[in-house]
């Protein structure tokens, strides 16, 4: 028998840590998202810089995948072109489930500076956006920010597959 | 698709007319001013009808007649050593003449000279390609048929190089709106999605100034980061990156559990 108490429900007690399934899948999820490399412009030297030695991603798990079929963020760094929509919904409707969206700079954001013919007016009108990051280009903490800020989300979200519709695209 | 009308076009009626303004014009000079050019022009001259010659800034300018445009390109090539075809556009007179002004840059490395050859055509008039001379007119041509719909021979691959091949119109012509006509403003929608969904969807916000602080569906506040679509509060929110009591395994690192040294050890 132990001699002293063991609190199981605290931390620290025993190697023992208890909790819920679906805390315990969404912790997995927040600290292992991988994102799919997709630089459309400028914006994409700033993921670049995020995820070099610097600033250094993967230490919190979030690992640039070169396929959408491996990966849970899209990060849509850069101006998204007209042309280029189409591919932007095949490349996220290819990831798999649950899956998550930033829209990195103003141009993703809203069209930005290119208020022109050529230019999707937002990203959101495309694909369902979580998390909207300002800036032209961001710097890499504000991407840093922009992820964990994801992590938090993604934590707070219920683990089941029935995830609510956020819009209907 | 329903045909576009421009309602707002501003160049068939200036807004602004200032009967006395006139409009700064680079200065022109005579060919004969420059030995290198004279002798360009006489030779280019007794095998082709030269409209107009001058020269400007430091650069021969040459209209020809547009039927001749292989000829002269040749002859530019093979006779007058002109090696380089640097640039060719169009430039939209439609409103004014009804026309397009055609023009080549070229460049010779050899006599370290530039020249400029154009014509006019009328609007659908067909222009022959002078890929054949030069190869780097390939993309310049097919850039012109994208932006102007200038109709071009004898090139092989006679698609557009930027725009998507079902794009409607060619967007650098002054009538195409800056905003894109009906079509473009639903491009994207349409080809993704379907016209149906046009309504569930909206208009594209053109107003780049426009904030609505009270739409949590658009915007957000530094400090009162609220899900999309939330309820708008005056409440700043919780914007720390781990949760009050932690998260599994990692314990929150709290300002009272720090300790800061006054120096290093």
């Amino acid at each position: 028998m132990a001699q002293h108490q063991v609190n199981y429900a605290s931390t620290g007690g025993l190697p023992v840590a208890l909790t819920t399934a679906d805390h315990l899948i969404n912790w997995g999820r927040s600290n292992s998202l991988w994102p799919l490399t997709y630089g459309l412009a400028c914006c994409a030297i700033e993921m670049m810089a995020s995820g070099a030695s610097r600033f250094d991603f993967d230490r919190m798990g979030v690992i640039f995948r070169a396929s959408p079929r491996q990966a849970d963020v899209m990060i849509l760094a850069g101006t998204l072109t007209k042309k280029h929509a189409e591919f932007t919904r095949r490349l996220y409707d290819q990831m798999a489930e649950p899956k998550w969206v930033i829209s990195m700079g103003s141009c993703a954001n809203t069209g930005g500076m290119f208020n022109t013919y050529a230019t999707v007016q937002g990203a959101d009108r495309i694909v369902p956006v979580d998390i909207y990051l300002p800036g032209c280009a961001p710097r890499p903490e504000s991407l840093q920010y922009a992820l964990m800020l994801l992590q938090k989300k993604i934590r707070k979200e219920p683990a089941s597959r029935k995830l609510k519709p956020k819009r209907l695209v | 698709m329903r045909q576009y009308i421009d309602k707002k076009n501003t160049q068939k009626k200036a807004y602004y007319n200032d009967r006395f303004y006139k409009a700064p014009q680079v200065p022109k000079e005579e060919v004969d001013s420059d030995e290198v050019f004279a002798k360009d022009v006489e030779s280019l001259s007794s095998k082709f009808n030269l409209k107009e010659t001058y020269i400007q800034r430091g650069q021969l300018v040459v209209y020809i007649e547009a039927k001749d445009i292989v000829k002269v390109m040749t002859f530019l090539r093979d006779e007058l050593d002109y090696n380089f075809l640097s640039e060719l556009s169009a430039i939209d007179w439609l409103a004014k003449s009804g026309e397009f002004e055609i023009f080549y840059q070229m460049l010779s490395t050899s006599k370290r000279k530039r020249m400029r050859v154009k014509y006019f055509i009328k609007e659908k008039q067909e222009i022959q390609s002078v890929m054949g001379i030069y190869k780097s007119a390939d993309w310049a041509e097919r850039e012109m048929y994208d932006m102007f719909g200038v109709k071009i021979t004898g090139h092989h691959y006679m698609k557009r190089i930027l725009m998507p091949d079902d794009w409607h119109d060619h967007p650098l012509r002054k009538t195409y709106p800056l905003h894109g006509d009906e079509e473009a403003q639903w491009y994207e929608i349409d080809k993704i999605f379907g016209k149906e969904y046009r309504d569930i969807i909206g208009p594209e916000e053109r107003d780049s100034a426009k904030i609505v602080e009270k739409d949590t569906h658009n915007f957000a506040r530094i400090k009162h980061e609220v899900p999309f679509g939330a309820e708008y509060s005056e409440e700043p929110v919780d914007t720390d990156y781990q949760e009050e009591d932690g998260i599994l395994i990692v314990r929150k690192l709290s300002k009272k559990d720090v300790k800061i040294l006054k120096e290093r050890p």
